[in-house]
């Protein structure tokens, strides 16, 4: 073979392993155009335009939470040069170690952060920044940046509206794709729950850099640019003065007013006592430690969150039950010698009033034995086979009520309360080894019952409307905020409409059968607004009982309906009725005309009763 | 050239020592443009990498004039054994003793000094291997001549197979083309090309392409050995419809739209479906599958070929139809080979190499960078520092095994055409001078470097652009590092100074 020929061979091999090599380089970069924009994207960097948050109104059109303006505070530490560190601090008012303690990081950090610009202070307020800008020129490298905080022109529900606060890594990945360190979110409340409407979508401007990190110009002159969404506003069912009347009366007491418009359902205040004020709210971070801290836990929204035995409001539901189930009678009369008395010695007290009285007085002057007698004929009823049947039947009944389970308002976090089912007393007695006289305090509302504030607003507009309720919400359907079918659909009780103007009648007699007469609700009456209600006073096993009232007016086609839960107040009367009567004078005229008793309703300080952890 | 000169430094070919110091000043600067923003300092801050590539650049130049000047050229015959032997040694050494850097248990660390023995492997491999076939006597067709020679450049690269350097172990199949040049026959190469193409084609395309394929390869190949002229042209012309069926493949592989293609050579044509009817007596017809026919047809040509080889004494053919079987066996067995020999990224970047699956974050993350670094370069490029996909480090080891990036993208395809160039000038000046040298030790020696040269500027590069799989090998005198740039120079100026030596006595 030719040996010469072959070193020939190799170099042809090896040319045309070089055209090979070039070949495919020459279409990498001559033929094939989308490398070039790959690199681009690669070397562009996102500007963020951050949305104004969108607006929070209530049902009147006031601001109950705008916006207003404060900088952060950005630092590009390239290009800062020496510079006095104490009046920088001075400026803009923070600690010298701390700046000195961030250029520090920052040097530490100086590979990553490379020519770009990182965030040294957040949210100062206007004037600060104001001050900063002046003297800007001194201190090369700082800038600052124009963002949107929350501001609230109002003092009223300060936990109902909820705070808005950076996210931290753990909301980042709850929320996938969502949100960038950095970022603010509603974290309770309404800016919880209507976060996705209020927070609009943010924008953002593309720029080049070249290759020492330095932008360059707009990428593509700005065409792939998006402007920043602003958020929806928020129309809110609340009526911002009766919330701040609400919070007023409220004051240094634990509690929690709810009330509704029973034809929507439309929550139109929702206090919790002790709220938080909103002057807090605004800038969360830096008052967090004292809010925490707080025995009274000031962010807990009680009248959702908190669940208490209902007492002797919840006489009305064992009374409709009763009257539908046909074991009850209004004209039945049942004696009461100081409360009722069952087996061997023993007794459910109640308070001195004349006997025997039937329904309609039972309900105005609150007697516990009647009601004894009610729930024992409801439950012992002939068509049950035993007494855990009849015991199951009736919890369907109340629960139809919205008791014991969660109302499913549009509200976050709310409780469902409890309602004992015939399981709940075979675990605690064992099978067969109860009857009716066991749970015999159901019947006025203690024991295994609980319901939140929020229950028992609901269940006064259930009665105010003639058995049916509206889910509770606290949203209003307005321009590019709509709120579920749900909401609009009546939910009716298992009790029939003709059964309610029964109760209703008592009801009306305990505010406004006249001094003398034995109505437990007589302080709550006004002339001619025909208030309906029923005081209740539950046990509290801290301390003094709770004083409890629900309460519609007027008494046909009712505007209101209110429950006030007050802890440690003693009788229902004592506190929580005249509260609750206030609200609805204060709702339906704009104006109440009892000086004294709000007053001393306002002044009154409970705080000293109150027990806590 | 003037021959008989009586200065020594007049018969060094100054070409090639330009063409050497020509390509480490451009990996010089390239290595600072790659790192320049990482690390701010000037191109001899001796703390960046481009401050330290000066130093390994003026250390290797000191080797290089220790080899030309000091040493005797005649050393490096004597040494060959030797040398082998404690190379292999430390090769084998370096697994026990190695710590771990990135999965390779290849590198020695002494400090802040770390080297390859791997590096050191090819000059120790080269040298033997010229020593072997240079040998009085030698003669390739000889079975102990051929398998010795094999075995010398077989053990290193597999003891580097063992320190889990694929990469540097496959430089070595470059030896190919020194022992052709000494003779091999040349169905070698082109076996070794049908090996790779079968591997390529099964994955690709399917088995049953593969094995067509390789028939018609096998079959033109034998027309072609026909004393008949007739014959010889129906398989020229046969061999170009191939090479013209095959051309989509390659062409749309050098485009990178491999997979347009395997979706119009469906494998379900080949083979039977489940769903066919089947309730006609007539229906098993249409269960007939062009891979019926192959296997029918086989099992009818195959006995009465090997008959007609056996009669007519017809070599060639004999050999053909064991490679046949051979191929087959490696074609049903490329799955296997591919799923259970190759490690999890090595499968993974041959996938992304084939088109068979995208995965930009993963494994296909650093070719995808490369190519958007090189194709954004254009034809002028974007200028020297003004880069900025390999200064923002898109581009993962940008100084190193990826510093053609920065060539692609900083100096366009007229920087890119240059490096080649001067690579191509490089090694068409060894292989010439090696073919003037009438030594036949400086001879074989200047092919083994020009074939090492070959394979690592083939391979990186080809990594680079996504025409090869991606495999951790530096580009010869640009990648930054000192073993490699030490090896390099030791390896190119121990043929300058045999060759200098040669033109001693002439």
């Amino acid at each position: 073979m030719n040996r010469d020929g072959r070193h020939i061979r190799l170099l042809i091999g090896l040319g045309a392993a070089a055209l090979l090599l070039l070949g495919k380089i020459f279409s990498l970069q001559i033929l094939n155009g989308s490398y070039k924009e790959d690199a681009d994207r690669n070397s562009t960097i996102y500007e963020t335009i951050y949305p104004t948050r969108g607006v929070i109104y209530d049902r009147n059109g006031k601001i109950l939470v705008g916006n207003k303006v404060a900088y952060d505070i950005l630092v590009s530490p390239r290009e800062v040069q020496a510079f006095d560190t104490l009046a920088l601090a001075t400026v803009l008012d923070v600690d010298p170690d701390f700046i000195r303690g961030k250029l520090k990081e920052y040097r530490r950090r100086r590979s990553s952060i490379g020519f770009q610009a990182v965030t040294m202070m957040r949210t100062v307020p206007a004037e600060t920044y104001m001050r900063f800008d002046e003297v800007k020129y001194k201190f090369p490298g700082f800038r600052g940046q124009v963002r949107s905080i929350r501001d609230y022109p109002f003092n009223a529900g300060g936990n109902l509206l909820g705070y808005v606060s950076e996210v931290n890594q753990s909301y980042i990945d709850k929320h996938p794709g969502e949100y960038r360190s950095g970022d603010y979110a509603g974290m309770t409340g309404i800016e919880a729950a209507r976060e996705t409407e209020l927070r609009g979508e943010k924008g953002y401007r593309i720029f080049l850099r070249n290759s020492r990190n330095q932008i360059e110009q707009p990428y593509k002159d700005g065409a792939e640019d998006k402007e920043a969404v602003p958020g929806s506003d928020i129309v809110t069912t609340i009526d911002a003065d009766l919330q701040q009347f609400g919070q007023e009366l409220m004051q240094n007491k634990v509690g929690s007013i709810v009330a509704i418009e029973p034809s929507t359902g439309e929550i139109l205040a929702l206090v919790s006592a002790p709220g938080i004020d909103v002057s807090m709210l605004a800038d969360i971070g830096k008052n967090w430690n004292q809010i925490a801290s707080d025995p009274y836990k000031p962010m807990y929204n009680r009248a959702v969150q908190a669940s208490y035995p209902p007492g002797s409001v919840f006489k009305l539901v064992n009374g409709l039950i009763g009257l539908q189930e046909g074991v009850l009678r209004p004209e039945m009369t049942y004696p009461c010698h100081q409360g009722y008395h069952f087996g061997a010695g023993h007794k459910l007290g109640c308070h001195a009033h004349k006997s025997p009285l039937n329904m309609e007085e039972s309900i105005m002057m609150s007697c516990n034995a009647y009601y004894c007698y009610v729930l024992k004929n409801i439950l012992d009823q002939k068509k049950f086979d035993n007494v855990a049947e009849g015991l199951d039947h009736w919890r369907e009944m109340v629960m139809s009520f919205g008791f014991g389970r969660k109302l499913e308002s549009d509200f976050p976090a709310e409780l469902s309360g409890s309602i004992p089912s015939s399981k709940t007393y075979n675990r605690a007695y064992g099978r067969g080894r109860w009857n009716s006289t066991t749970v015999i305090s159901l019947s006025i509302g203690q024991g295994e019952i609980l319901a939140t504030p929020m229950h028992l607003a609901n269940l006064c507009a259930t009665i105010a409307n003639r058995g049916h309720y509206f889910i509770p919400h606290i949203v209003k359907a307005s321009e590019g905020v709509e709120i579920e079918d749900r909401f609009y659909e009546p939910q009716y009780t298992l009790v029939d409409t003709l059964q309610f103007p029964k109760v209703i009648k008592g009801m009306w007699r305990a505010v406004n059968s006249g001094p003398g007469m034995g109505g437990t609700a007589q302080i709550a009456h006004v002339d001619g607004m025909d208030i309906c209600g029923k005081t209740g006073t539950a046990q509290n096993p801290r301390g003094a009982d709770n004083s409890v009232f629900i309460c519609f007016a007027p008494m046909d086609n009712p505007k209101i309906a209110i429950a006030a839960y007050v802890e440690n107040g003693g009788f229902g009367a004592a506190y929580a009725a005249p509260i609750a009567s206030l609200m609805a004078e204060k709702y339906l005229r704009g104006e109440t005309s009892r000086p004294d008793l709000e007053k001393r309703m306002k002044d009154a300080d409970l705080m000293a009763r109150v027990k806590h952890d | 050239m003037i021959e008989n000169a009586p200065y020594k430094r007049q018969s060094i070919d100054w070409w090639l020592v330009g063409a050497y110091l020509l390509l480490v000043l451009i990996g010089w600067v390239n290595i600072y443009a790659a790192t320049h923003t990482a690390e701010a300092g000037s191109l001899l801050d001796f703390n960046g990498r481009a401050g330290k590539q000066f130093v390994w650049i003026l250390t290797a130049l000191g080797l290089a004039g220790m080899i030309l000047f000091l040493l005797p050229a005649r050393l490096w015959e004597a040494v060959s054994i030797p040398l082998y032997g404690v190379v292999l040694g430390l090769l084998v050494l370096v697994i026990f003793v190695s710590s771990n850097i990135k999965g390779s248990h290849s590198w020695f660390s002494l400090g802040p000094i770390s080297f390859q023995p791997a590096e050191i492997s090819k000059i120790s491999t080269s040298l033997l291997l010229s020593l072997w076939v240079s040998r009085q006597g030698f003669k390739m067709s000889r079975l102990k001549d051929f398998l010795l020679a094999c075995l010398i450049i077989g053990l290193p690269m597999l003891i580097i197979i063992a320190e889990s350097e694929t990469g540097s172990a496959l430089v070595y199949i470059g030896f190919i083309f020194v022992l052709y040049r000494e003779g091999l026959s040349g169905w070698w190469l082109g076996l070794i090309g049908l090996i790779i193409v079968l591997f390529i084609t099964t994955l690709t395309l399917g088995m049953f392409w593969a094995i067509l394929i390789m028939i018609g390869v096998l079959v033109a190949c034998n027309a072609y050995m026909q004393p008949s002229r007739f014959f010889k042209r129906l398989a020229i012309c046969g061999g170009a419809v191939l090479v013209i069926a095959l051309l989509p493949t390659v062409l749309s592989w050098l485009s990178g739209l491999v997979q347009a293609q395997i979706d119009l050579l469906d494998n379900r044509i080949w083979v039977p479906r489940a769903d066919e009817p089947d309730h006609y007596f007539w229906s098993f017809i249409l269960k007939i599958r062009p891979m019926h026919v192959l296997l029918g047809g086989a099992a009818v040509a195959f006995p009465l070929l090997m008959w007609w080889a056996y009669k007519k004494k017809d070599t060639f053919l004999g050999v053909s139809l064991a490679a046949f079987v051979v191929g087959v066996m490696l074609v049903f067995s490329t799955d296997y080979i591919f799923h259970n020999v190759l490690k999890d990224h090595q499968r993974s970047r041959i996938e992304v190499l084939l088109g068979m699956k995208e995965d930009l974050a993963g494994a296909g993350y650093n070719v995808n960078q490369s190519k958007i670094a090189i194709g954004s370069g254009g034809l002028f490029g974007k200028g020297y520092l003004q880069g900025t996909q390999t200064t923002f480090g898109f581009v993962p080891e940008q100084s190193t095994d990826f510093i053609f990036c920065t060539v692609g993208e900083e100096w366009g395809f007229l920087g890119c055409l240059l490096v080649i160039a001067l690579y191509v000038f490089l090694i068409v000046r060894l292989v010439t001078d090696a073919e003037r040298c009438r030594g036949h030790f400086a001879r074989v020696y200047g092919y083994c470097v020009a074939s090492c040269i070959f394979m690592h500027l083939f391979i990186n590069v080809g990594m680079t652009i996504g025409l090869m799989p991606v495999i951790g090998i530096p580009l010869p005198l640009l990648s930054y590092g000192g073993s490699s740039l030490w090896a390099f120079t030791i390896l190119i100026f121990i043929f300058l100074a045999l060759y200098r030596d040669e033109k001693k006595y002439f």
